[in-house]
Parts: C-alpha cells; structure tokens; sequence
C-alpha cells in the first residue's frame, strides 16, 4: 500500500495504481474547477482530454489518470 | 546538454501495432528504438500487456528477444523539418536522430456532447476500463454504459466483475445492425463465444440497441440519465455513466509530420508507407479495426522498412482484417439524432467551457478556435474537434505542433 497526501486527507491505496484511482477510491469523483468554475473529474483516463488536472508536489496540470502513486505524494485538487 | 538517442528505426507507440513493427524491423537486424508515452508498453487495449492475454505476452517475449531498446514514459511531440524527432521525459527533452520512423499512434474514444456530460462521474466506455485497471474500485456502483461499438459488452462485463451493478447497456446502433454485425463474425467462432461470455456475465441489465443516453443529471456528480430509444424516453439512477461514440484515431503527429490524411485516416500504399518519405503508419490511424488488424501492419511496416519481403499469407490476411473493419465502421455508424442531444448552452470545448450556442456551423475549426477559443485548450482539440466533425462536418485544423503540451525549455531544444 502507498500513502499520499490529498488536500490535507491521507489517503491508502495499492502501490501501483494511478492517482485518479486513488481519488476516485476516496469518493472523490471531482478534480478540479473548469474555467468557468463547473466541477470536472476524470473523462477519458486516457492522458487525452486533461480533464483530471491536479497538482501533485506543487507542480500545476498534471494529469491524475496517468501519474502513478508514490509514497508521501501531495496531490491538490481544487 | 540534451539528451539524444540515435536509431536506424524509430518506432512511435508501444501498443500492438508498434510492438510487431519494432520486433519485426530489429529481427531483420536493425537497430530499433520503441518509444511510447505510458509507463508501460501494450496501449491502451493490452494495458499492462504482462498480465494481458496470451497473444500479448508472446509478443513482448518476442519484442524482448528482437533486442529493441525500448523508451517508456516519453511522449514523440514533434519533428524538426528533415531533422530529429523532439519527444519529453519526465519534463526534461530528448532528441531522437531516426532514419526511418513508423508511427502506431492508435486511437482515443469519441465523445459527444450531450446535457450534463460534463459531471464529474461520466467517463469513456474504455475509460472507465482504464480506470478500473488503473486500481479505481467500482464495487457496489450502478454504472450505465452507452455509447457505440464492440467495446460495450467487455467493458460491462468487466465492471461487473468487479462488483459494479450494471443497471443497463445502451448501443445507439440499431438492433439488426448488431445482430447483422453478430452474424458477420461467423468465420471468427472465437469472437463470438467471447460476445456470448460477455453477456452471461450481467445478466441482471438489459442490452438494449437502438438506445442512447439523452442527458446526464446531477449537481456536483451524476446522479441519474435520461435514456431514449427514439419514441420513449425514461429515467436511470446511476453513480457512473460510461459513455462514448467508437474510437478517432491519433492522427495528429502522422499530419504534423506531413502526412497525408484522407476521411480522416493516415492514407498508406500496401507496405504501409505514407506519403512522406521514410515514415510509415501502421494500426487505428489506418483505419479502425482493432488488434489482429494493428500487428498485421505492425508486421508489414516492420518488414518493409528493412527491406525485407511481405508474404501473401500476411497481405491476405490484412485484407481479412480491413474487411471486418468496413462492416465495423457500418453496423456501427453514428445515427443523425445523436446531432441533436446537446443544447445550444451545452458546453462543447470543455478546457475552454465553450457553448456549442457560440459556434456558427458554418466556421472552419480555425474560426471557431478564433472567435470562442473552442479547441484552444490543454486537449489541443482532441475532444471537441471530433464532436464538431460529427456534429457539422468539415476538416480538422492544420496542426500546430508539438501535439501534445511540453514545457517551453523542452521546445527551446529545437531552437
């Protein structure tokens, strides 16, 4: 199991998983706000449509469907 | 200084197309390198090809064998003209000096737009496939699946397998349509009794052709869809909706390259060979059609970039192959109702949140991009420019590389 760190909610998941997996497992299905302000949450958990943006260690629009869970990983939502 | 790799063939995607064409270009004794975007080789339909099927396994053996050095996590986003190919990793850039390149970019899912599709909680049908394998549980959920094509029935059979509740299926494509297609495949018993294990495995739903998905409802998630069979329309409550329209192949790199590209397919000659010298295409970009159709022209790419001799036993099987592609793309072709869904406040670019309201059918995607900023944003179009084919035709943009965003320091290596 691997233990990362969402908007201040610890959160465990198999190793291995990607961090849209480990949101969604937390009941969390919205990632962020579209420009608008409209909540948004994985479409194609593919890398293609940029829906599922987060930020993980203070770096802005990364992708949750393809960044795979570290240990100690800070993901922020918004 | 920017790292740079060096290859006689430079293989873009590691699904099974790039797979077959890097094993079969490095056992002719060139020196290949495969490069794709994800953490590990398969694409998107062998994820996690070292759990896959048996057909997957065997060919990462045999890749493994061919010694192809292999390039994982990179994503090839464009090529100075005549001169190397830039890609990124991990944010930092990495040239690729190639003489020859086959690119076996595969394919994503289509979406169309349709009130409330953009809920949190409504996925792909394929999507929702990898998200589930990418360790997301769907235990104890009431998923509704639409949308079109073969993938429906494996993709609810999987969910049900892992514990969702499938509270129906809905295929827009006519009931004898399907049954036509079902027929079709009796030269493939595999398929079929595949189809028929799929079924068994939720039996609680229903599969309902000729049905689709009219509005998705909810507040910050879904809550419950509107499905409709043309005449009746009636209501489902679900904590997820897997719905997409078939595949739209990843042609963006082939044309920023300069291929040419034809109703929307990378148009190649009978050893795969586009119309820019040295580079072939090979799988989804070609034409839809799945696996055995993507090694197949993997093979043949892979052969005739080393110059070695195409049998007719492989030509006459990919002729096989793309004849199950024609009756694919007919019995599953897209009904003209599905036009009419979205609302002229639906939101059609969803990076840019712009209303399908705001763009006039008559634009060129240029125009749109222009005038609203629909397709302008992170997705690069992905999304909203296969609705907007669908919804009022016409061609794509040209493309602007790199075709997927990279940081500006990544870019300067091209200076």
């Amino acid at each position: 199991m691997v233990t990362l760190r969402v908007d201040e909610k610890e959160v465990e998941v198999d190793a291995g998983s990607t961090v849209a997996a480990a949101l969604w497992n937390a009941g969390q299905k919205s990632l962020r706000r579209s420009v608008t302000g409209e909540p948004r949450g994985a479409l194609c958990a593919m890398g293609v449509c940029f829906e599922c943006r987060v930020r993980i260690d203070g770096i802005d629009h990364r992708r949750a469907c393809v960044e795979v869970v570290r240990d100690g990983m800070e993901v922020e939502t918004r | 200084m920017t790292e740079t790799l060096s290859c006689d063939v430079l293989v873009v995607g590691g699904g099974p197309g790039g797979i077959a064409a890097a094993t079969r270009a490095a056992e002719a004794g060139s020196d290949v390198l495969l490069v794709d975007e994800g953490g590990s080789l398969g694409g998107q339909i062998w994820r996690h090809a070292a759990h896959g099927p048996s057909e997957a396994l065997a060919w990462l053996e045999r890749l493994r064998r061919s010694k192809t050095r292999v390039e994982t996590g990179a994503c090839v986003v464009v090529r100075r003209v005549d001169g190397p190919f830039l890609a990124e990793r991990d944010g930092k850039p990495v040239l690729v000096e190639a003489g020859k390149a086959i690119l076996a970019t595969g394919a994503r899912e289509r979406f169309l737009p349709f009130p409330g599709w953009t809920l949190p909680g409504v996925l792909g049908v394929g999507g929702a496939q990898a998200l589930l394998k990418a360790g997301a549980s769907f235990r104890g959920k009431r998923v509704v699946i639409a949308g079109s094509g073969p993938l429906l029935l494996p993709v609810a059979a999987s969910l049900s397998r892992g514990g969702a509740r499938i509270e129906a299926v809905a295929e827009q494509a006519s009931g004898t349509n399907v049954a036509g297609f079902g027929l079709g495949l009796w030269r493939r018993p595999a398929k079929v009794s595949q189809a028929i294990r799929y079924r068994a495995s939720f039996p609680r739903a229903r599969y309902r052709t000729g049905t689709w998905v009219a509005a998705a409802h909810g507040s910050t998630q879904i809550e419950s869809v509107t499905l409709c069979d043309g005449g009746r329309t009636w209501t489902a409550q679900c904590d997820v909706l897997a719905c997409a329209y078939g595949l739209v192949p990843n042609v963006e790199l082939p044309r920023s390259l300069g291929c040419a590209v034809a109703n929307g397919f990378v148009r190649v000659d009978a050893e795969q060979r586009t119309d820019v010298p040295s580079v072939w295409a090979v799988g989804e970009p070609t034409g839809i059609g799945g696996v055995e159709k993507s090694l197949i022209e993997g093979e043949i790419a892979g052969l005739s970039a080393t110059n070695r001799e195409i049998s007719g036993a492989l030509q006459r099987r990919l002729a096989s192959e793309n004849d199950f592609a024609k009756r694919l793309a007919t019995a599953f072709a897209l009904r003209s109702a599905l036009r009419s869904l979205a609302t002229p406040q639906t939101t059609l670019c969803r990076c840019e949140d712009v209303a399908l309201g705001r763009i006039d059918a008559r634009w060129t995607r240029r125009q749109a991009k222009l005038y609203t900023r629909a397709g302008m944003g992170a997705c690069q179009g992905r999304i909203c420019g296969s609705a907007l084919e669908f919804l009022f035709g016409g061609d794509p943009d040209h493309e602007r590389p790199p075709v997927k965003p990279v940081s500006l320091s990544t870019l300067e290596t091209l200076g």
